[in-house]
């Protein structure tokens, strides 16, 4: 029986083509749109976390303090307040992942005729996770290297292209401040930071050779920054607060007194910007999906002409047994067909639109089968909900009234 | 004696209207035994298109009861009264009354939808009827490729499909020419030999007379039942 009332409607949607289909225009062009904010404002989605992924994850440092001679203030990491110790005492503490005391600073680089101007970061192994490095030829330095002070590089990308050209850094000895220093690896790409900066113009090196070698240091073992990552996002503020106490423990500062390093948040001004995007797609879904209620009152518009037309009809069938329920699956059916058929047009435009942006513009667009899905649910809903009343009044017509209906 | 087709006691139906209760029909008693071929006459307003109305479950009466084979149906409810015009009555129409957008074969069928059969005797069961009705060539045609009396013949086939108890015909003949309306009471006349028991409203005195029987309806009452050639006063 569904399947004879379904030929039916079929047939209905033919008898009147060119009504169905700008009826299905309406839900053809709510889909579609819907289809593609979604397929935009996840691809934007996409693209920040993409960058936020090259930054690291979950990062606050702290800088040593300042200090003040005869009223002058010197600004942050002036004073040699952090050392070492400080950052294994951290690295001992509950929902700390990684610890990296760092000192960087820019210098000249050379190699044979080449000479190039780079940032230099000293640190110690846990950095390159904790920032999300990779390497992608060689291999990195490890905890004896920072020991003994050995004189070895990670380069970046940029580094590696300006300073060596074609040919390959591995094992190759390059100087900084007159220090030879091997290059025992080549960093993975990671392009641009937030403020635009390149963060493949960089070389890592291990901090016991950065603070003798290159920067030379106020007191041995002191640091002016050391990056924290915490265990995961939740953990984070938990972090940075048992770090807080920790130091003040450490450095013996009394109730009351200033703390003597400064703490800041690397990850909150990411996840601002991917707050922002998610808002801003879901923004974009909400206002896409209006379009979709307006075809849907297109559909209970044409479906109640269509009840007003097809009054005769109606009485005939009742006549000859149609219950309620057989008239109200039938309008319902047709509602659904025209809602459905729009929404397969609209996903497949939707779709195609989608990826001529990606096409035409390089914008990211993230196509993915759940909102594919809410769409067609959305659609049937759409099709039930604006379908229903006007199936409602066509099985409660007064049989003799539709029967005597011209 | 076999059980009478319908059975009315006391039938009345009255309508609200803005001077209050109009009673259409004011107590009917009638009985129509199996083969019976009976026509019901009377001017508009005589409440004869009320007591069809009743008769063919499309209208629920406020008194009286109505025996449909035995079967009290003066308060069943809507899908009930549905189910009894689907597997019971066949319905034949002044204006025809097919669905244009469908062959004949779906018009003819459709009562079978709604009464659950498959596809398969639905097509098997049209096409016997559309056989008996002498219109087999044109089964796979729309409605309006047909004249208006091969149109009847359909809507009589379609009545017949699901092998009522009796058809009810509502002015059978009121959109044919003579000659057209000729061939439509002879096929009632045959089918009524066959042992259907049929209904025939009309206000047409040579039409009823195709009947066995004929009834008249004045002012909401039944005012005359004979057997048609037997003078009433």
């Amino acid at each position: 029986m569904l399947k004879a009332m379904l030929g039916e409607a079929w047939l209905a949607m033919g008898a009147n083509r060119l009504r169905s289909i700008l009826t299905m225009l309406g839900m053809v062009i709510g889909v579609g749109a819907v289809v593609i904010m979604l397929a935009i404002g996840q691809g934007a989605q996409y693209a920040v976390q993409q960058s936020i992924s090259t930054m690291g994850s979950n990062l606050f440092i702290l800088l040593s303090g300042s200090f003040t001679t005869a009223g002058v203030r010197s600004g942050s990491s002036g004073a040699p307040t952090l050392n070492v110790g400080d950052a294994e005492a951290i690295s001992e503490l509950e929902g700390i992942a990684n610890v990296a005391p760092t000192h960087q600073g820019s210098r000249q680089l050379v190699y044979g005729a080449q000479n190039w101007s780079a940032t230099v970061v000293g640190t110690t192994p846990p950095y390159l996770e904790a920032r999300a490095w990779t390497i992608v030829n060689g291999a990195a330095f490890g905890d004896s290297d920072v020991r003994s002070a050995t004189r070895v590089a990670l380069i970046g990308k940029t580094v590696a292209e300006n300073l060596f050209g074609d040919d390959d850094p591995v094992g190759k000895t390059m100087r900084i401040q007159q220090n030879p220093f091997t290059v025992v690896g080549v960093l993975g790409s990671k392009g641009q930071s937030f403020d635009g900066r390149d963060q493949d113009d960089t070389v890592i090196i291990p901090l016991s050779t950065a603070q003798r070698k290159v920067f030379g240091t106020p007191f041995l073992g002191s640091v002016r920054m050391i990056m924290v990552q915490a265990a995961s996002a939740e953990q984070m503020a938990q972090a940075e607060k048992n770090v807080e106490a920790l130091l003040r423990q450490r450095h013996r500062l009394r109730e009351g007194m200033p703390n003597d390093f400064f703490s800041r948040n690397l990850s909150a001004v990411a996840e601002s910007e991917a707050e922002t995007t998610r808002t801003m797609s879901i923004l974009l879904g909400a206002i896409a999906s209006i379009s979709l209620i307006v075809g849907g009152i297109g559909i209970m518009n044409i479906m109640l002409v269509s009840v007003t037309e097809r009054t005769r009809e109606i009485g005939i069938r009742m006549a000859i047994g149609a219950r309620q329920k057989d008239i109200l699956t039938q309008f319902l059916l047709e509602a659904i067909m025209i809602s459905f058929a729009g929404c397969l047009i609209g996903l497949l435009l939707g779709l195609g639109v989608a990826l001529g942006i990606n096409f035409f513009t390089g914008m990211v667009v993230v196509i993915s089968g759940s909102a594919a899905l809410i769409a067609f649910v959305v659609a049937a809903t759409v099709g039930i909900f604006f379908g229903w009343y006007p199936a409602r009044k066509a099985a409660q017509l007064d049989p003799i009234e539709a029967l005597r209906y011209q | 004696m076999s059980e009478p087709v319908i059975r009315v006691v006391g039938l009345g139906k009255s309508y609200a209207t803005a001077a209050g209760l109009f009673p259409a029909l004011r107590g009917v008693d009638l009985t129509i035994q199996p083969g019976e071929y009976i026509a019901i006459m009377g001017p508009s307003g005589s409440g004869k298109s009320t007591f069809m109305n009743l008769l063919g479950c499309l209208d629920t009466p406020t008194m009286g009861d109505y025996f449909l084979a035995g079967e009290n149906v003066a308060h069943m409810d809507k899908d009930a009264l549905a189910q009894l015009r689907n597997r019971t009555l066949g319905f034949v129409f002044q204006g025809f009354n097919l669905l244009p957008r469908m062959t004949l074969q779906d018009n003819v069928a459709l009562p079978l939808v709604y009464a659950g059969k498959d596809k398969e005797s639905r097509r098997a069961a049209a096409r016997l009827m559309l056989e008996k009705v002498g219109l087999m060539q044109y089964a796979e045609s729309l409605p309006s490729r047909i004249s208006g009396g091969q149109q009847q013949r359909v809507a009589i086939a379609r009545a017949l499909v699901n092998q009522p108890r009796l058809i009810l015909a509502d002015e059978p003949t009121g959109n044919l020419d003579s000659h057209t309306s000729e061939e439509i009471m002879r096929l009632f006349g045959e089918l009524n030999a066959e042992g259907i028991t049929i209904v025939l409203v009309t206000h047409e005195p040579d039409i009823a007379a195709h009947a066995k029987r004929q009834v008249r309806f004045l002012d909401g009452e039944l005012v005359d039942d004979h057997l048609t050639g037997q003078q009433t006063c």
